[in-house]
């Protein structure tokens, strides 16, 4: 099996007596983009919760390669290999683009550093992985365009540029599978526009000398869904409705009901 | 512009009348009879009304020349003085004991001054850095000090074997109060905080067989020179004699004064280096956005514990250094109130600067004992003081943030973009 395939296998998530999502199954292929669409309230959200250790799932597994990520406590997901972004934005606005994203390496700096002892009396090999850390940085920083933002706090950026800092995060971590919750969301159709470029190039491996990198993505943003999505998946009050290529999903008379909505005659 | 101005100011005397008049206004004096008679001072009244009214003025006049209308933020010079202040304050924190003026009096002043600046070193680490408001702090300055105390006492330790393993206690009880408290957040966390800070008090307060009690230990061993003694008589193996100087007892004033400097730098240095450190980058992202945080991979429960841990063994150290400097310690040295005066100084210092704090403390400890003259008035002097700094800078002396790491020139980050943290 490869490692990086991500397999959700009847996964169900109840608040009390609130079913948010129902049995749900999908595999998201490596090297592909998955994306999750659905009305508001269909459990998107949610379901991303799961998978990235928020939540702990009532049922079902959640395998990435042979990690059970549904086993795992919060921090351990991500170093497991996923990484995540959030729907509203979730930067550390007191520190500059760079701490972010050194922030985000920071198990291999703490290890590097030998948990710290060694790193405050001026040992061990810290100084070399915090170059090599930074170099990282920069080459994400130049990959989403913020090499001139670098130095400057995270919450005086602007929205778009916030949202691409966001990723360039998570990427930071080194992830094999990237899940992003509507990262369009708010962005006028340029920067959409380059968005799609950015997820495009992260899930092939030639942004930034990064491997290439699975992705999962929420979005509502149906000109960047179905311009990217490799495959497609639709939820509805939880449940899954459809899945398959943009072009079936457009043609599929479900996911026009319950979401895209019929063209209305003129 | 000017009209609303006298409007504001019109607005802000009408309400002065309306509080003077029965406040101010309106005396009762006892008569020939003894019944109470009324006796009208309006004219005191308009005084102070007018006095609101003009100094209304004044700072609606002082507020708009200090905000050009570009709407570019006014930048206060703290920044660029704080480049040649933290040398200045350093060099004369060094000198102190050498300058002529400095007596028997000003010494014993550097060493409560310095105790505080360490302590608020040691508590920014937690509140500061990691954004865990901690209103028990002073239970780890108890702890530190009861363990100096009885294992001086107890076993005969020295205070350089003692130093160490008080820091250490305090840090393994810097754990056990984080380890409850890792889910609590904000208002909650200073309740335990708080309440844990009144539990080890008065655990000290009752464990008499232990803790002697309200009683207090006495007798507490003095530090040595390095194994030289400080003592009166000039017998062989005392610091005086091995130096061949007259014995004096400034010389262990001065002596407690390099040693509480030099744990004060030590705290400093550790801050400082752990700041540019994954773990200290850590810490400052937890006060920023825990769950983000998680989402990269942080271990926030262990993350906290070492904040409240190495808070904590600072706390213990400052502890330790204060039971050997006094000699006698009881529980009556470690209420609330001391808690309360080392956040402020953290609070008033700016949380996460290093230089705010010293100057906070330096002025809040420092400046309390200059004013002693005034006697009563020192606490209208003190409460007024802490008004104008919320006042002038909410986010303490000196707010901004300096980054750790920078490709090209650090700029200074405002205090307005930093989270203060919640939990």
């Amino acid at each position: 099996m490869d490692e990086t395939r991500l397999v959700v296998d009847g996964v169900t998530m109840r608040f009390g007596g609130l079913t948010a999502v129902d049995g749900v199954s999908f595999t998201a292929e490596p090297g592909h983009i998955t994306a999750i669409i659905g009305p508001n309230g269909a459990g998107k959200t949610t379901l991303f919760n799961c998978i990235t250790g928020f939540y702990r799932a009532t049922a079902g597994q959640i395998l990435l390669g042979d990690t059970a990520l549904h086993r795992l406590p919060g921090h351990r997901i991500a170093l497991a290999g996923v990484g995540r972004t959030f729907q509203n934005i979730r930067l550390f606005g007191g520190m500059t683009c760079l701490e972010n994203l050194l922030v985000a390496q920071h198990r291999r700096l703490m290890a590097a550093s030998w948990f710290g002892i060694g790193a405050v009396l001026g040992l061990s090999r810290y100084p070399a992985a915090e170059r090599e850390a930074v170099e990282r940085a920069r080459a994400w920083l130049i990959a989403t365009d913020l090499l001139e933002r670098a130095d400057d706090a995270a919450g005086s950026l602007p929205y778009g540029a916030q949202r691409r800092l966001e990723i360039a995060r998570a990427m930071c971590t080194g992830p094999r599978l990237l899940c992003l919750d509507e990262p369009a969301a708010g962005l006028n159709p340029r920067e959409s526009a380059t968005l799609s470029e950015l997820v495009r190039a992260i899930r092939d491996g030639s942004a930034a000398d990064a491997d290439p990198c699975s992705v999962l993505l929420i979005e509502h943003d149906m000109g960047v869904v179905m311009g990217i999505s490799d495959k497609i998946v639709v939820l509805d009050h939880g449940a899954r409705i459809a899945m398959g290529t943009p072009a079936e999903i457009r043609a599929d008379p479900h996911v026009i009901a319950a979401y895209l909505g019929e063209d209305e005659p003129a | 512009m000017k009209g609303t101005a006298l409007r504001d100011a019109g607005i802000a005397a009408a309400v002065a009348a309306c509080l003077f008049v029965p406040i101010v206004g309106l005396r009762t004096e006892p008569g020939q009879t003894g019944a109470l008679a009324l006796q009208p001072r309006f004219g005191l009244v308009a005084l102070l009304v007018a006095a609101v009214f003009f100094g209304r003025l004044v700072i609606i006049g002082w507020h708009s020349r200090r905000r050009p209308a570009a709407g570019t933020k006014p930048r206060f010079v703290l920044p660029e003085v704080g480049r040649y202040a933290a040398p200045a304050l350093l060099g004369f924190a060094l000198l102190l004991p050498f300058f002529p003026f400095t007596g028997r009096y000003e010494l014993d002043i550097g060493i409560l001054v310095l105790t505080y600046v360490m302590l608020g070193w040691g508590l920014n680490i937690v509140v500061g850095l990691a954004g865990l408001l901690d209103l028990g702090y002073v239970a780890f300055y108890a702890v530190g000090a009861y363990t100096y105390a009885l294992l001086a006492q107890t076993f005969g330790l020295s205070f350089w074997a003692c130093l160490p393993l008080a820091g250490l206690t305090a840090g393994c009880w810097g754990v056990l109060l984080g380890f409850p408290v890792l889910r609590l957040r904000g208002d909650y966390l200073a309740i335990v905080t708080l309440g844990f800070g009144e539990i080890i008090r008065i655990v000290l307060l009752n464990w008499t067989s232990l803790t002697n009690g309200p009683n207090g230990i006495g007798g507490i061993p003095r530090p040595s020179f390095f194994g030289l003694p400080f003592s009166s008589g000039n017998e062989p193996g005392s610091f005086s004699h091995f130096f061949g100087v007259e014995p004096s007892s400034v010389q262990r004033v001065v002596f407690l004064y390099y040693l509480i400097l030099a744990l004060a730098l030590l705290t400093n240095w550790v801050s400082i280096r752990l700041r540019r450190q994954p773990l200290g980058r850590a810490w400052e992202a937890l006060r920023e956005d825990e769950i983000a945080a998680r989402a990269l991979g942080i271990n926030v429960r262990n993350t906290k514990l070492t904040a409240f841990a190495l808070g904590a063994t600072f706390g213990g150290l400052a502890g330790a250094f204060f039971a050997t400097r006094a000699a006698f310690i009881s529980p009556e040295s470690f209420t609330f109130n001391e808690s309360a005066i080392i956040l402020a100084i953290v609070v008033l210092g700016g949380l996460g600067s290093q230089l705010g704090i010293a100057i906070s403390a330096l002025v809040m400890i420092g400046g309390f004992e200059l004013f002693r003259d005034f006697g009563e008035w020192r606490m209208l002097i003190f409460g007024g003081a802490m008004v104008l700094i919320m006042v002038l800078k909410p986010r303490g002396l000196v707010g901004d943030r300096t980054p750790t790491i920078a490709l090209g020139a650090r700029k200074t980050i405002d205090a307005g973009l930093i989270s203060q943290g919640q939990g």
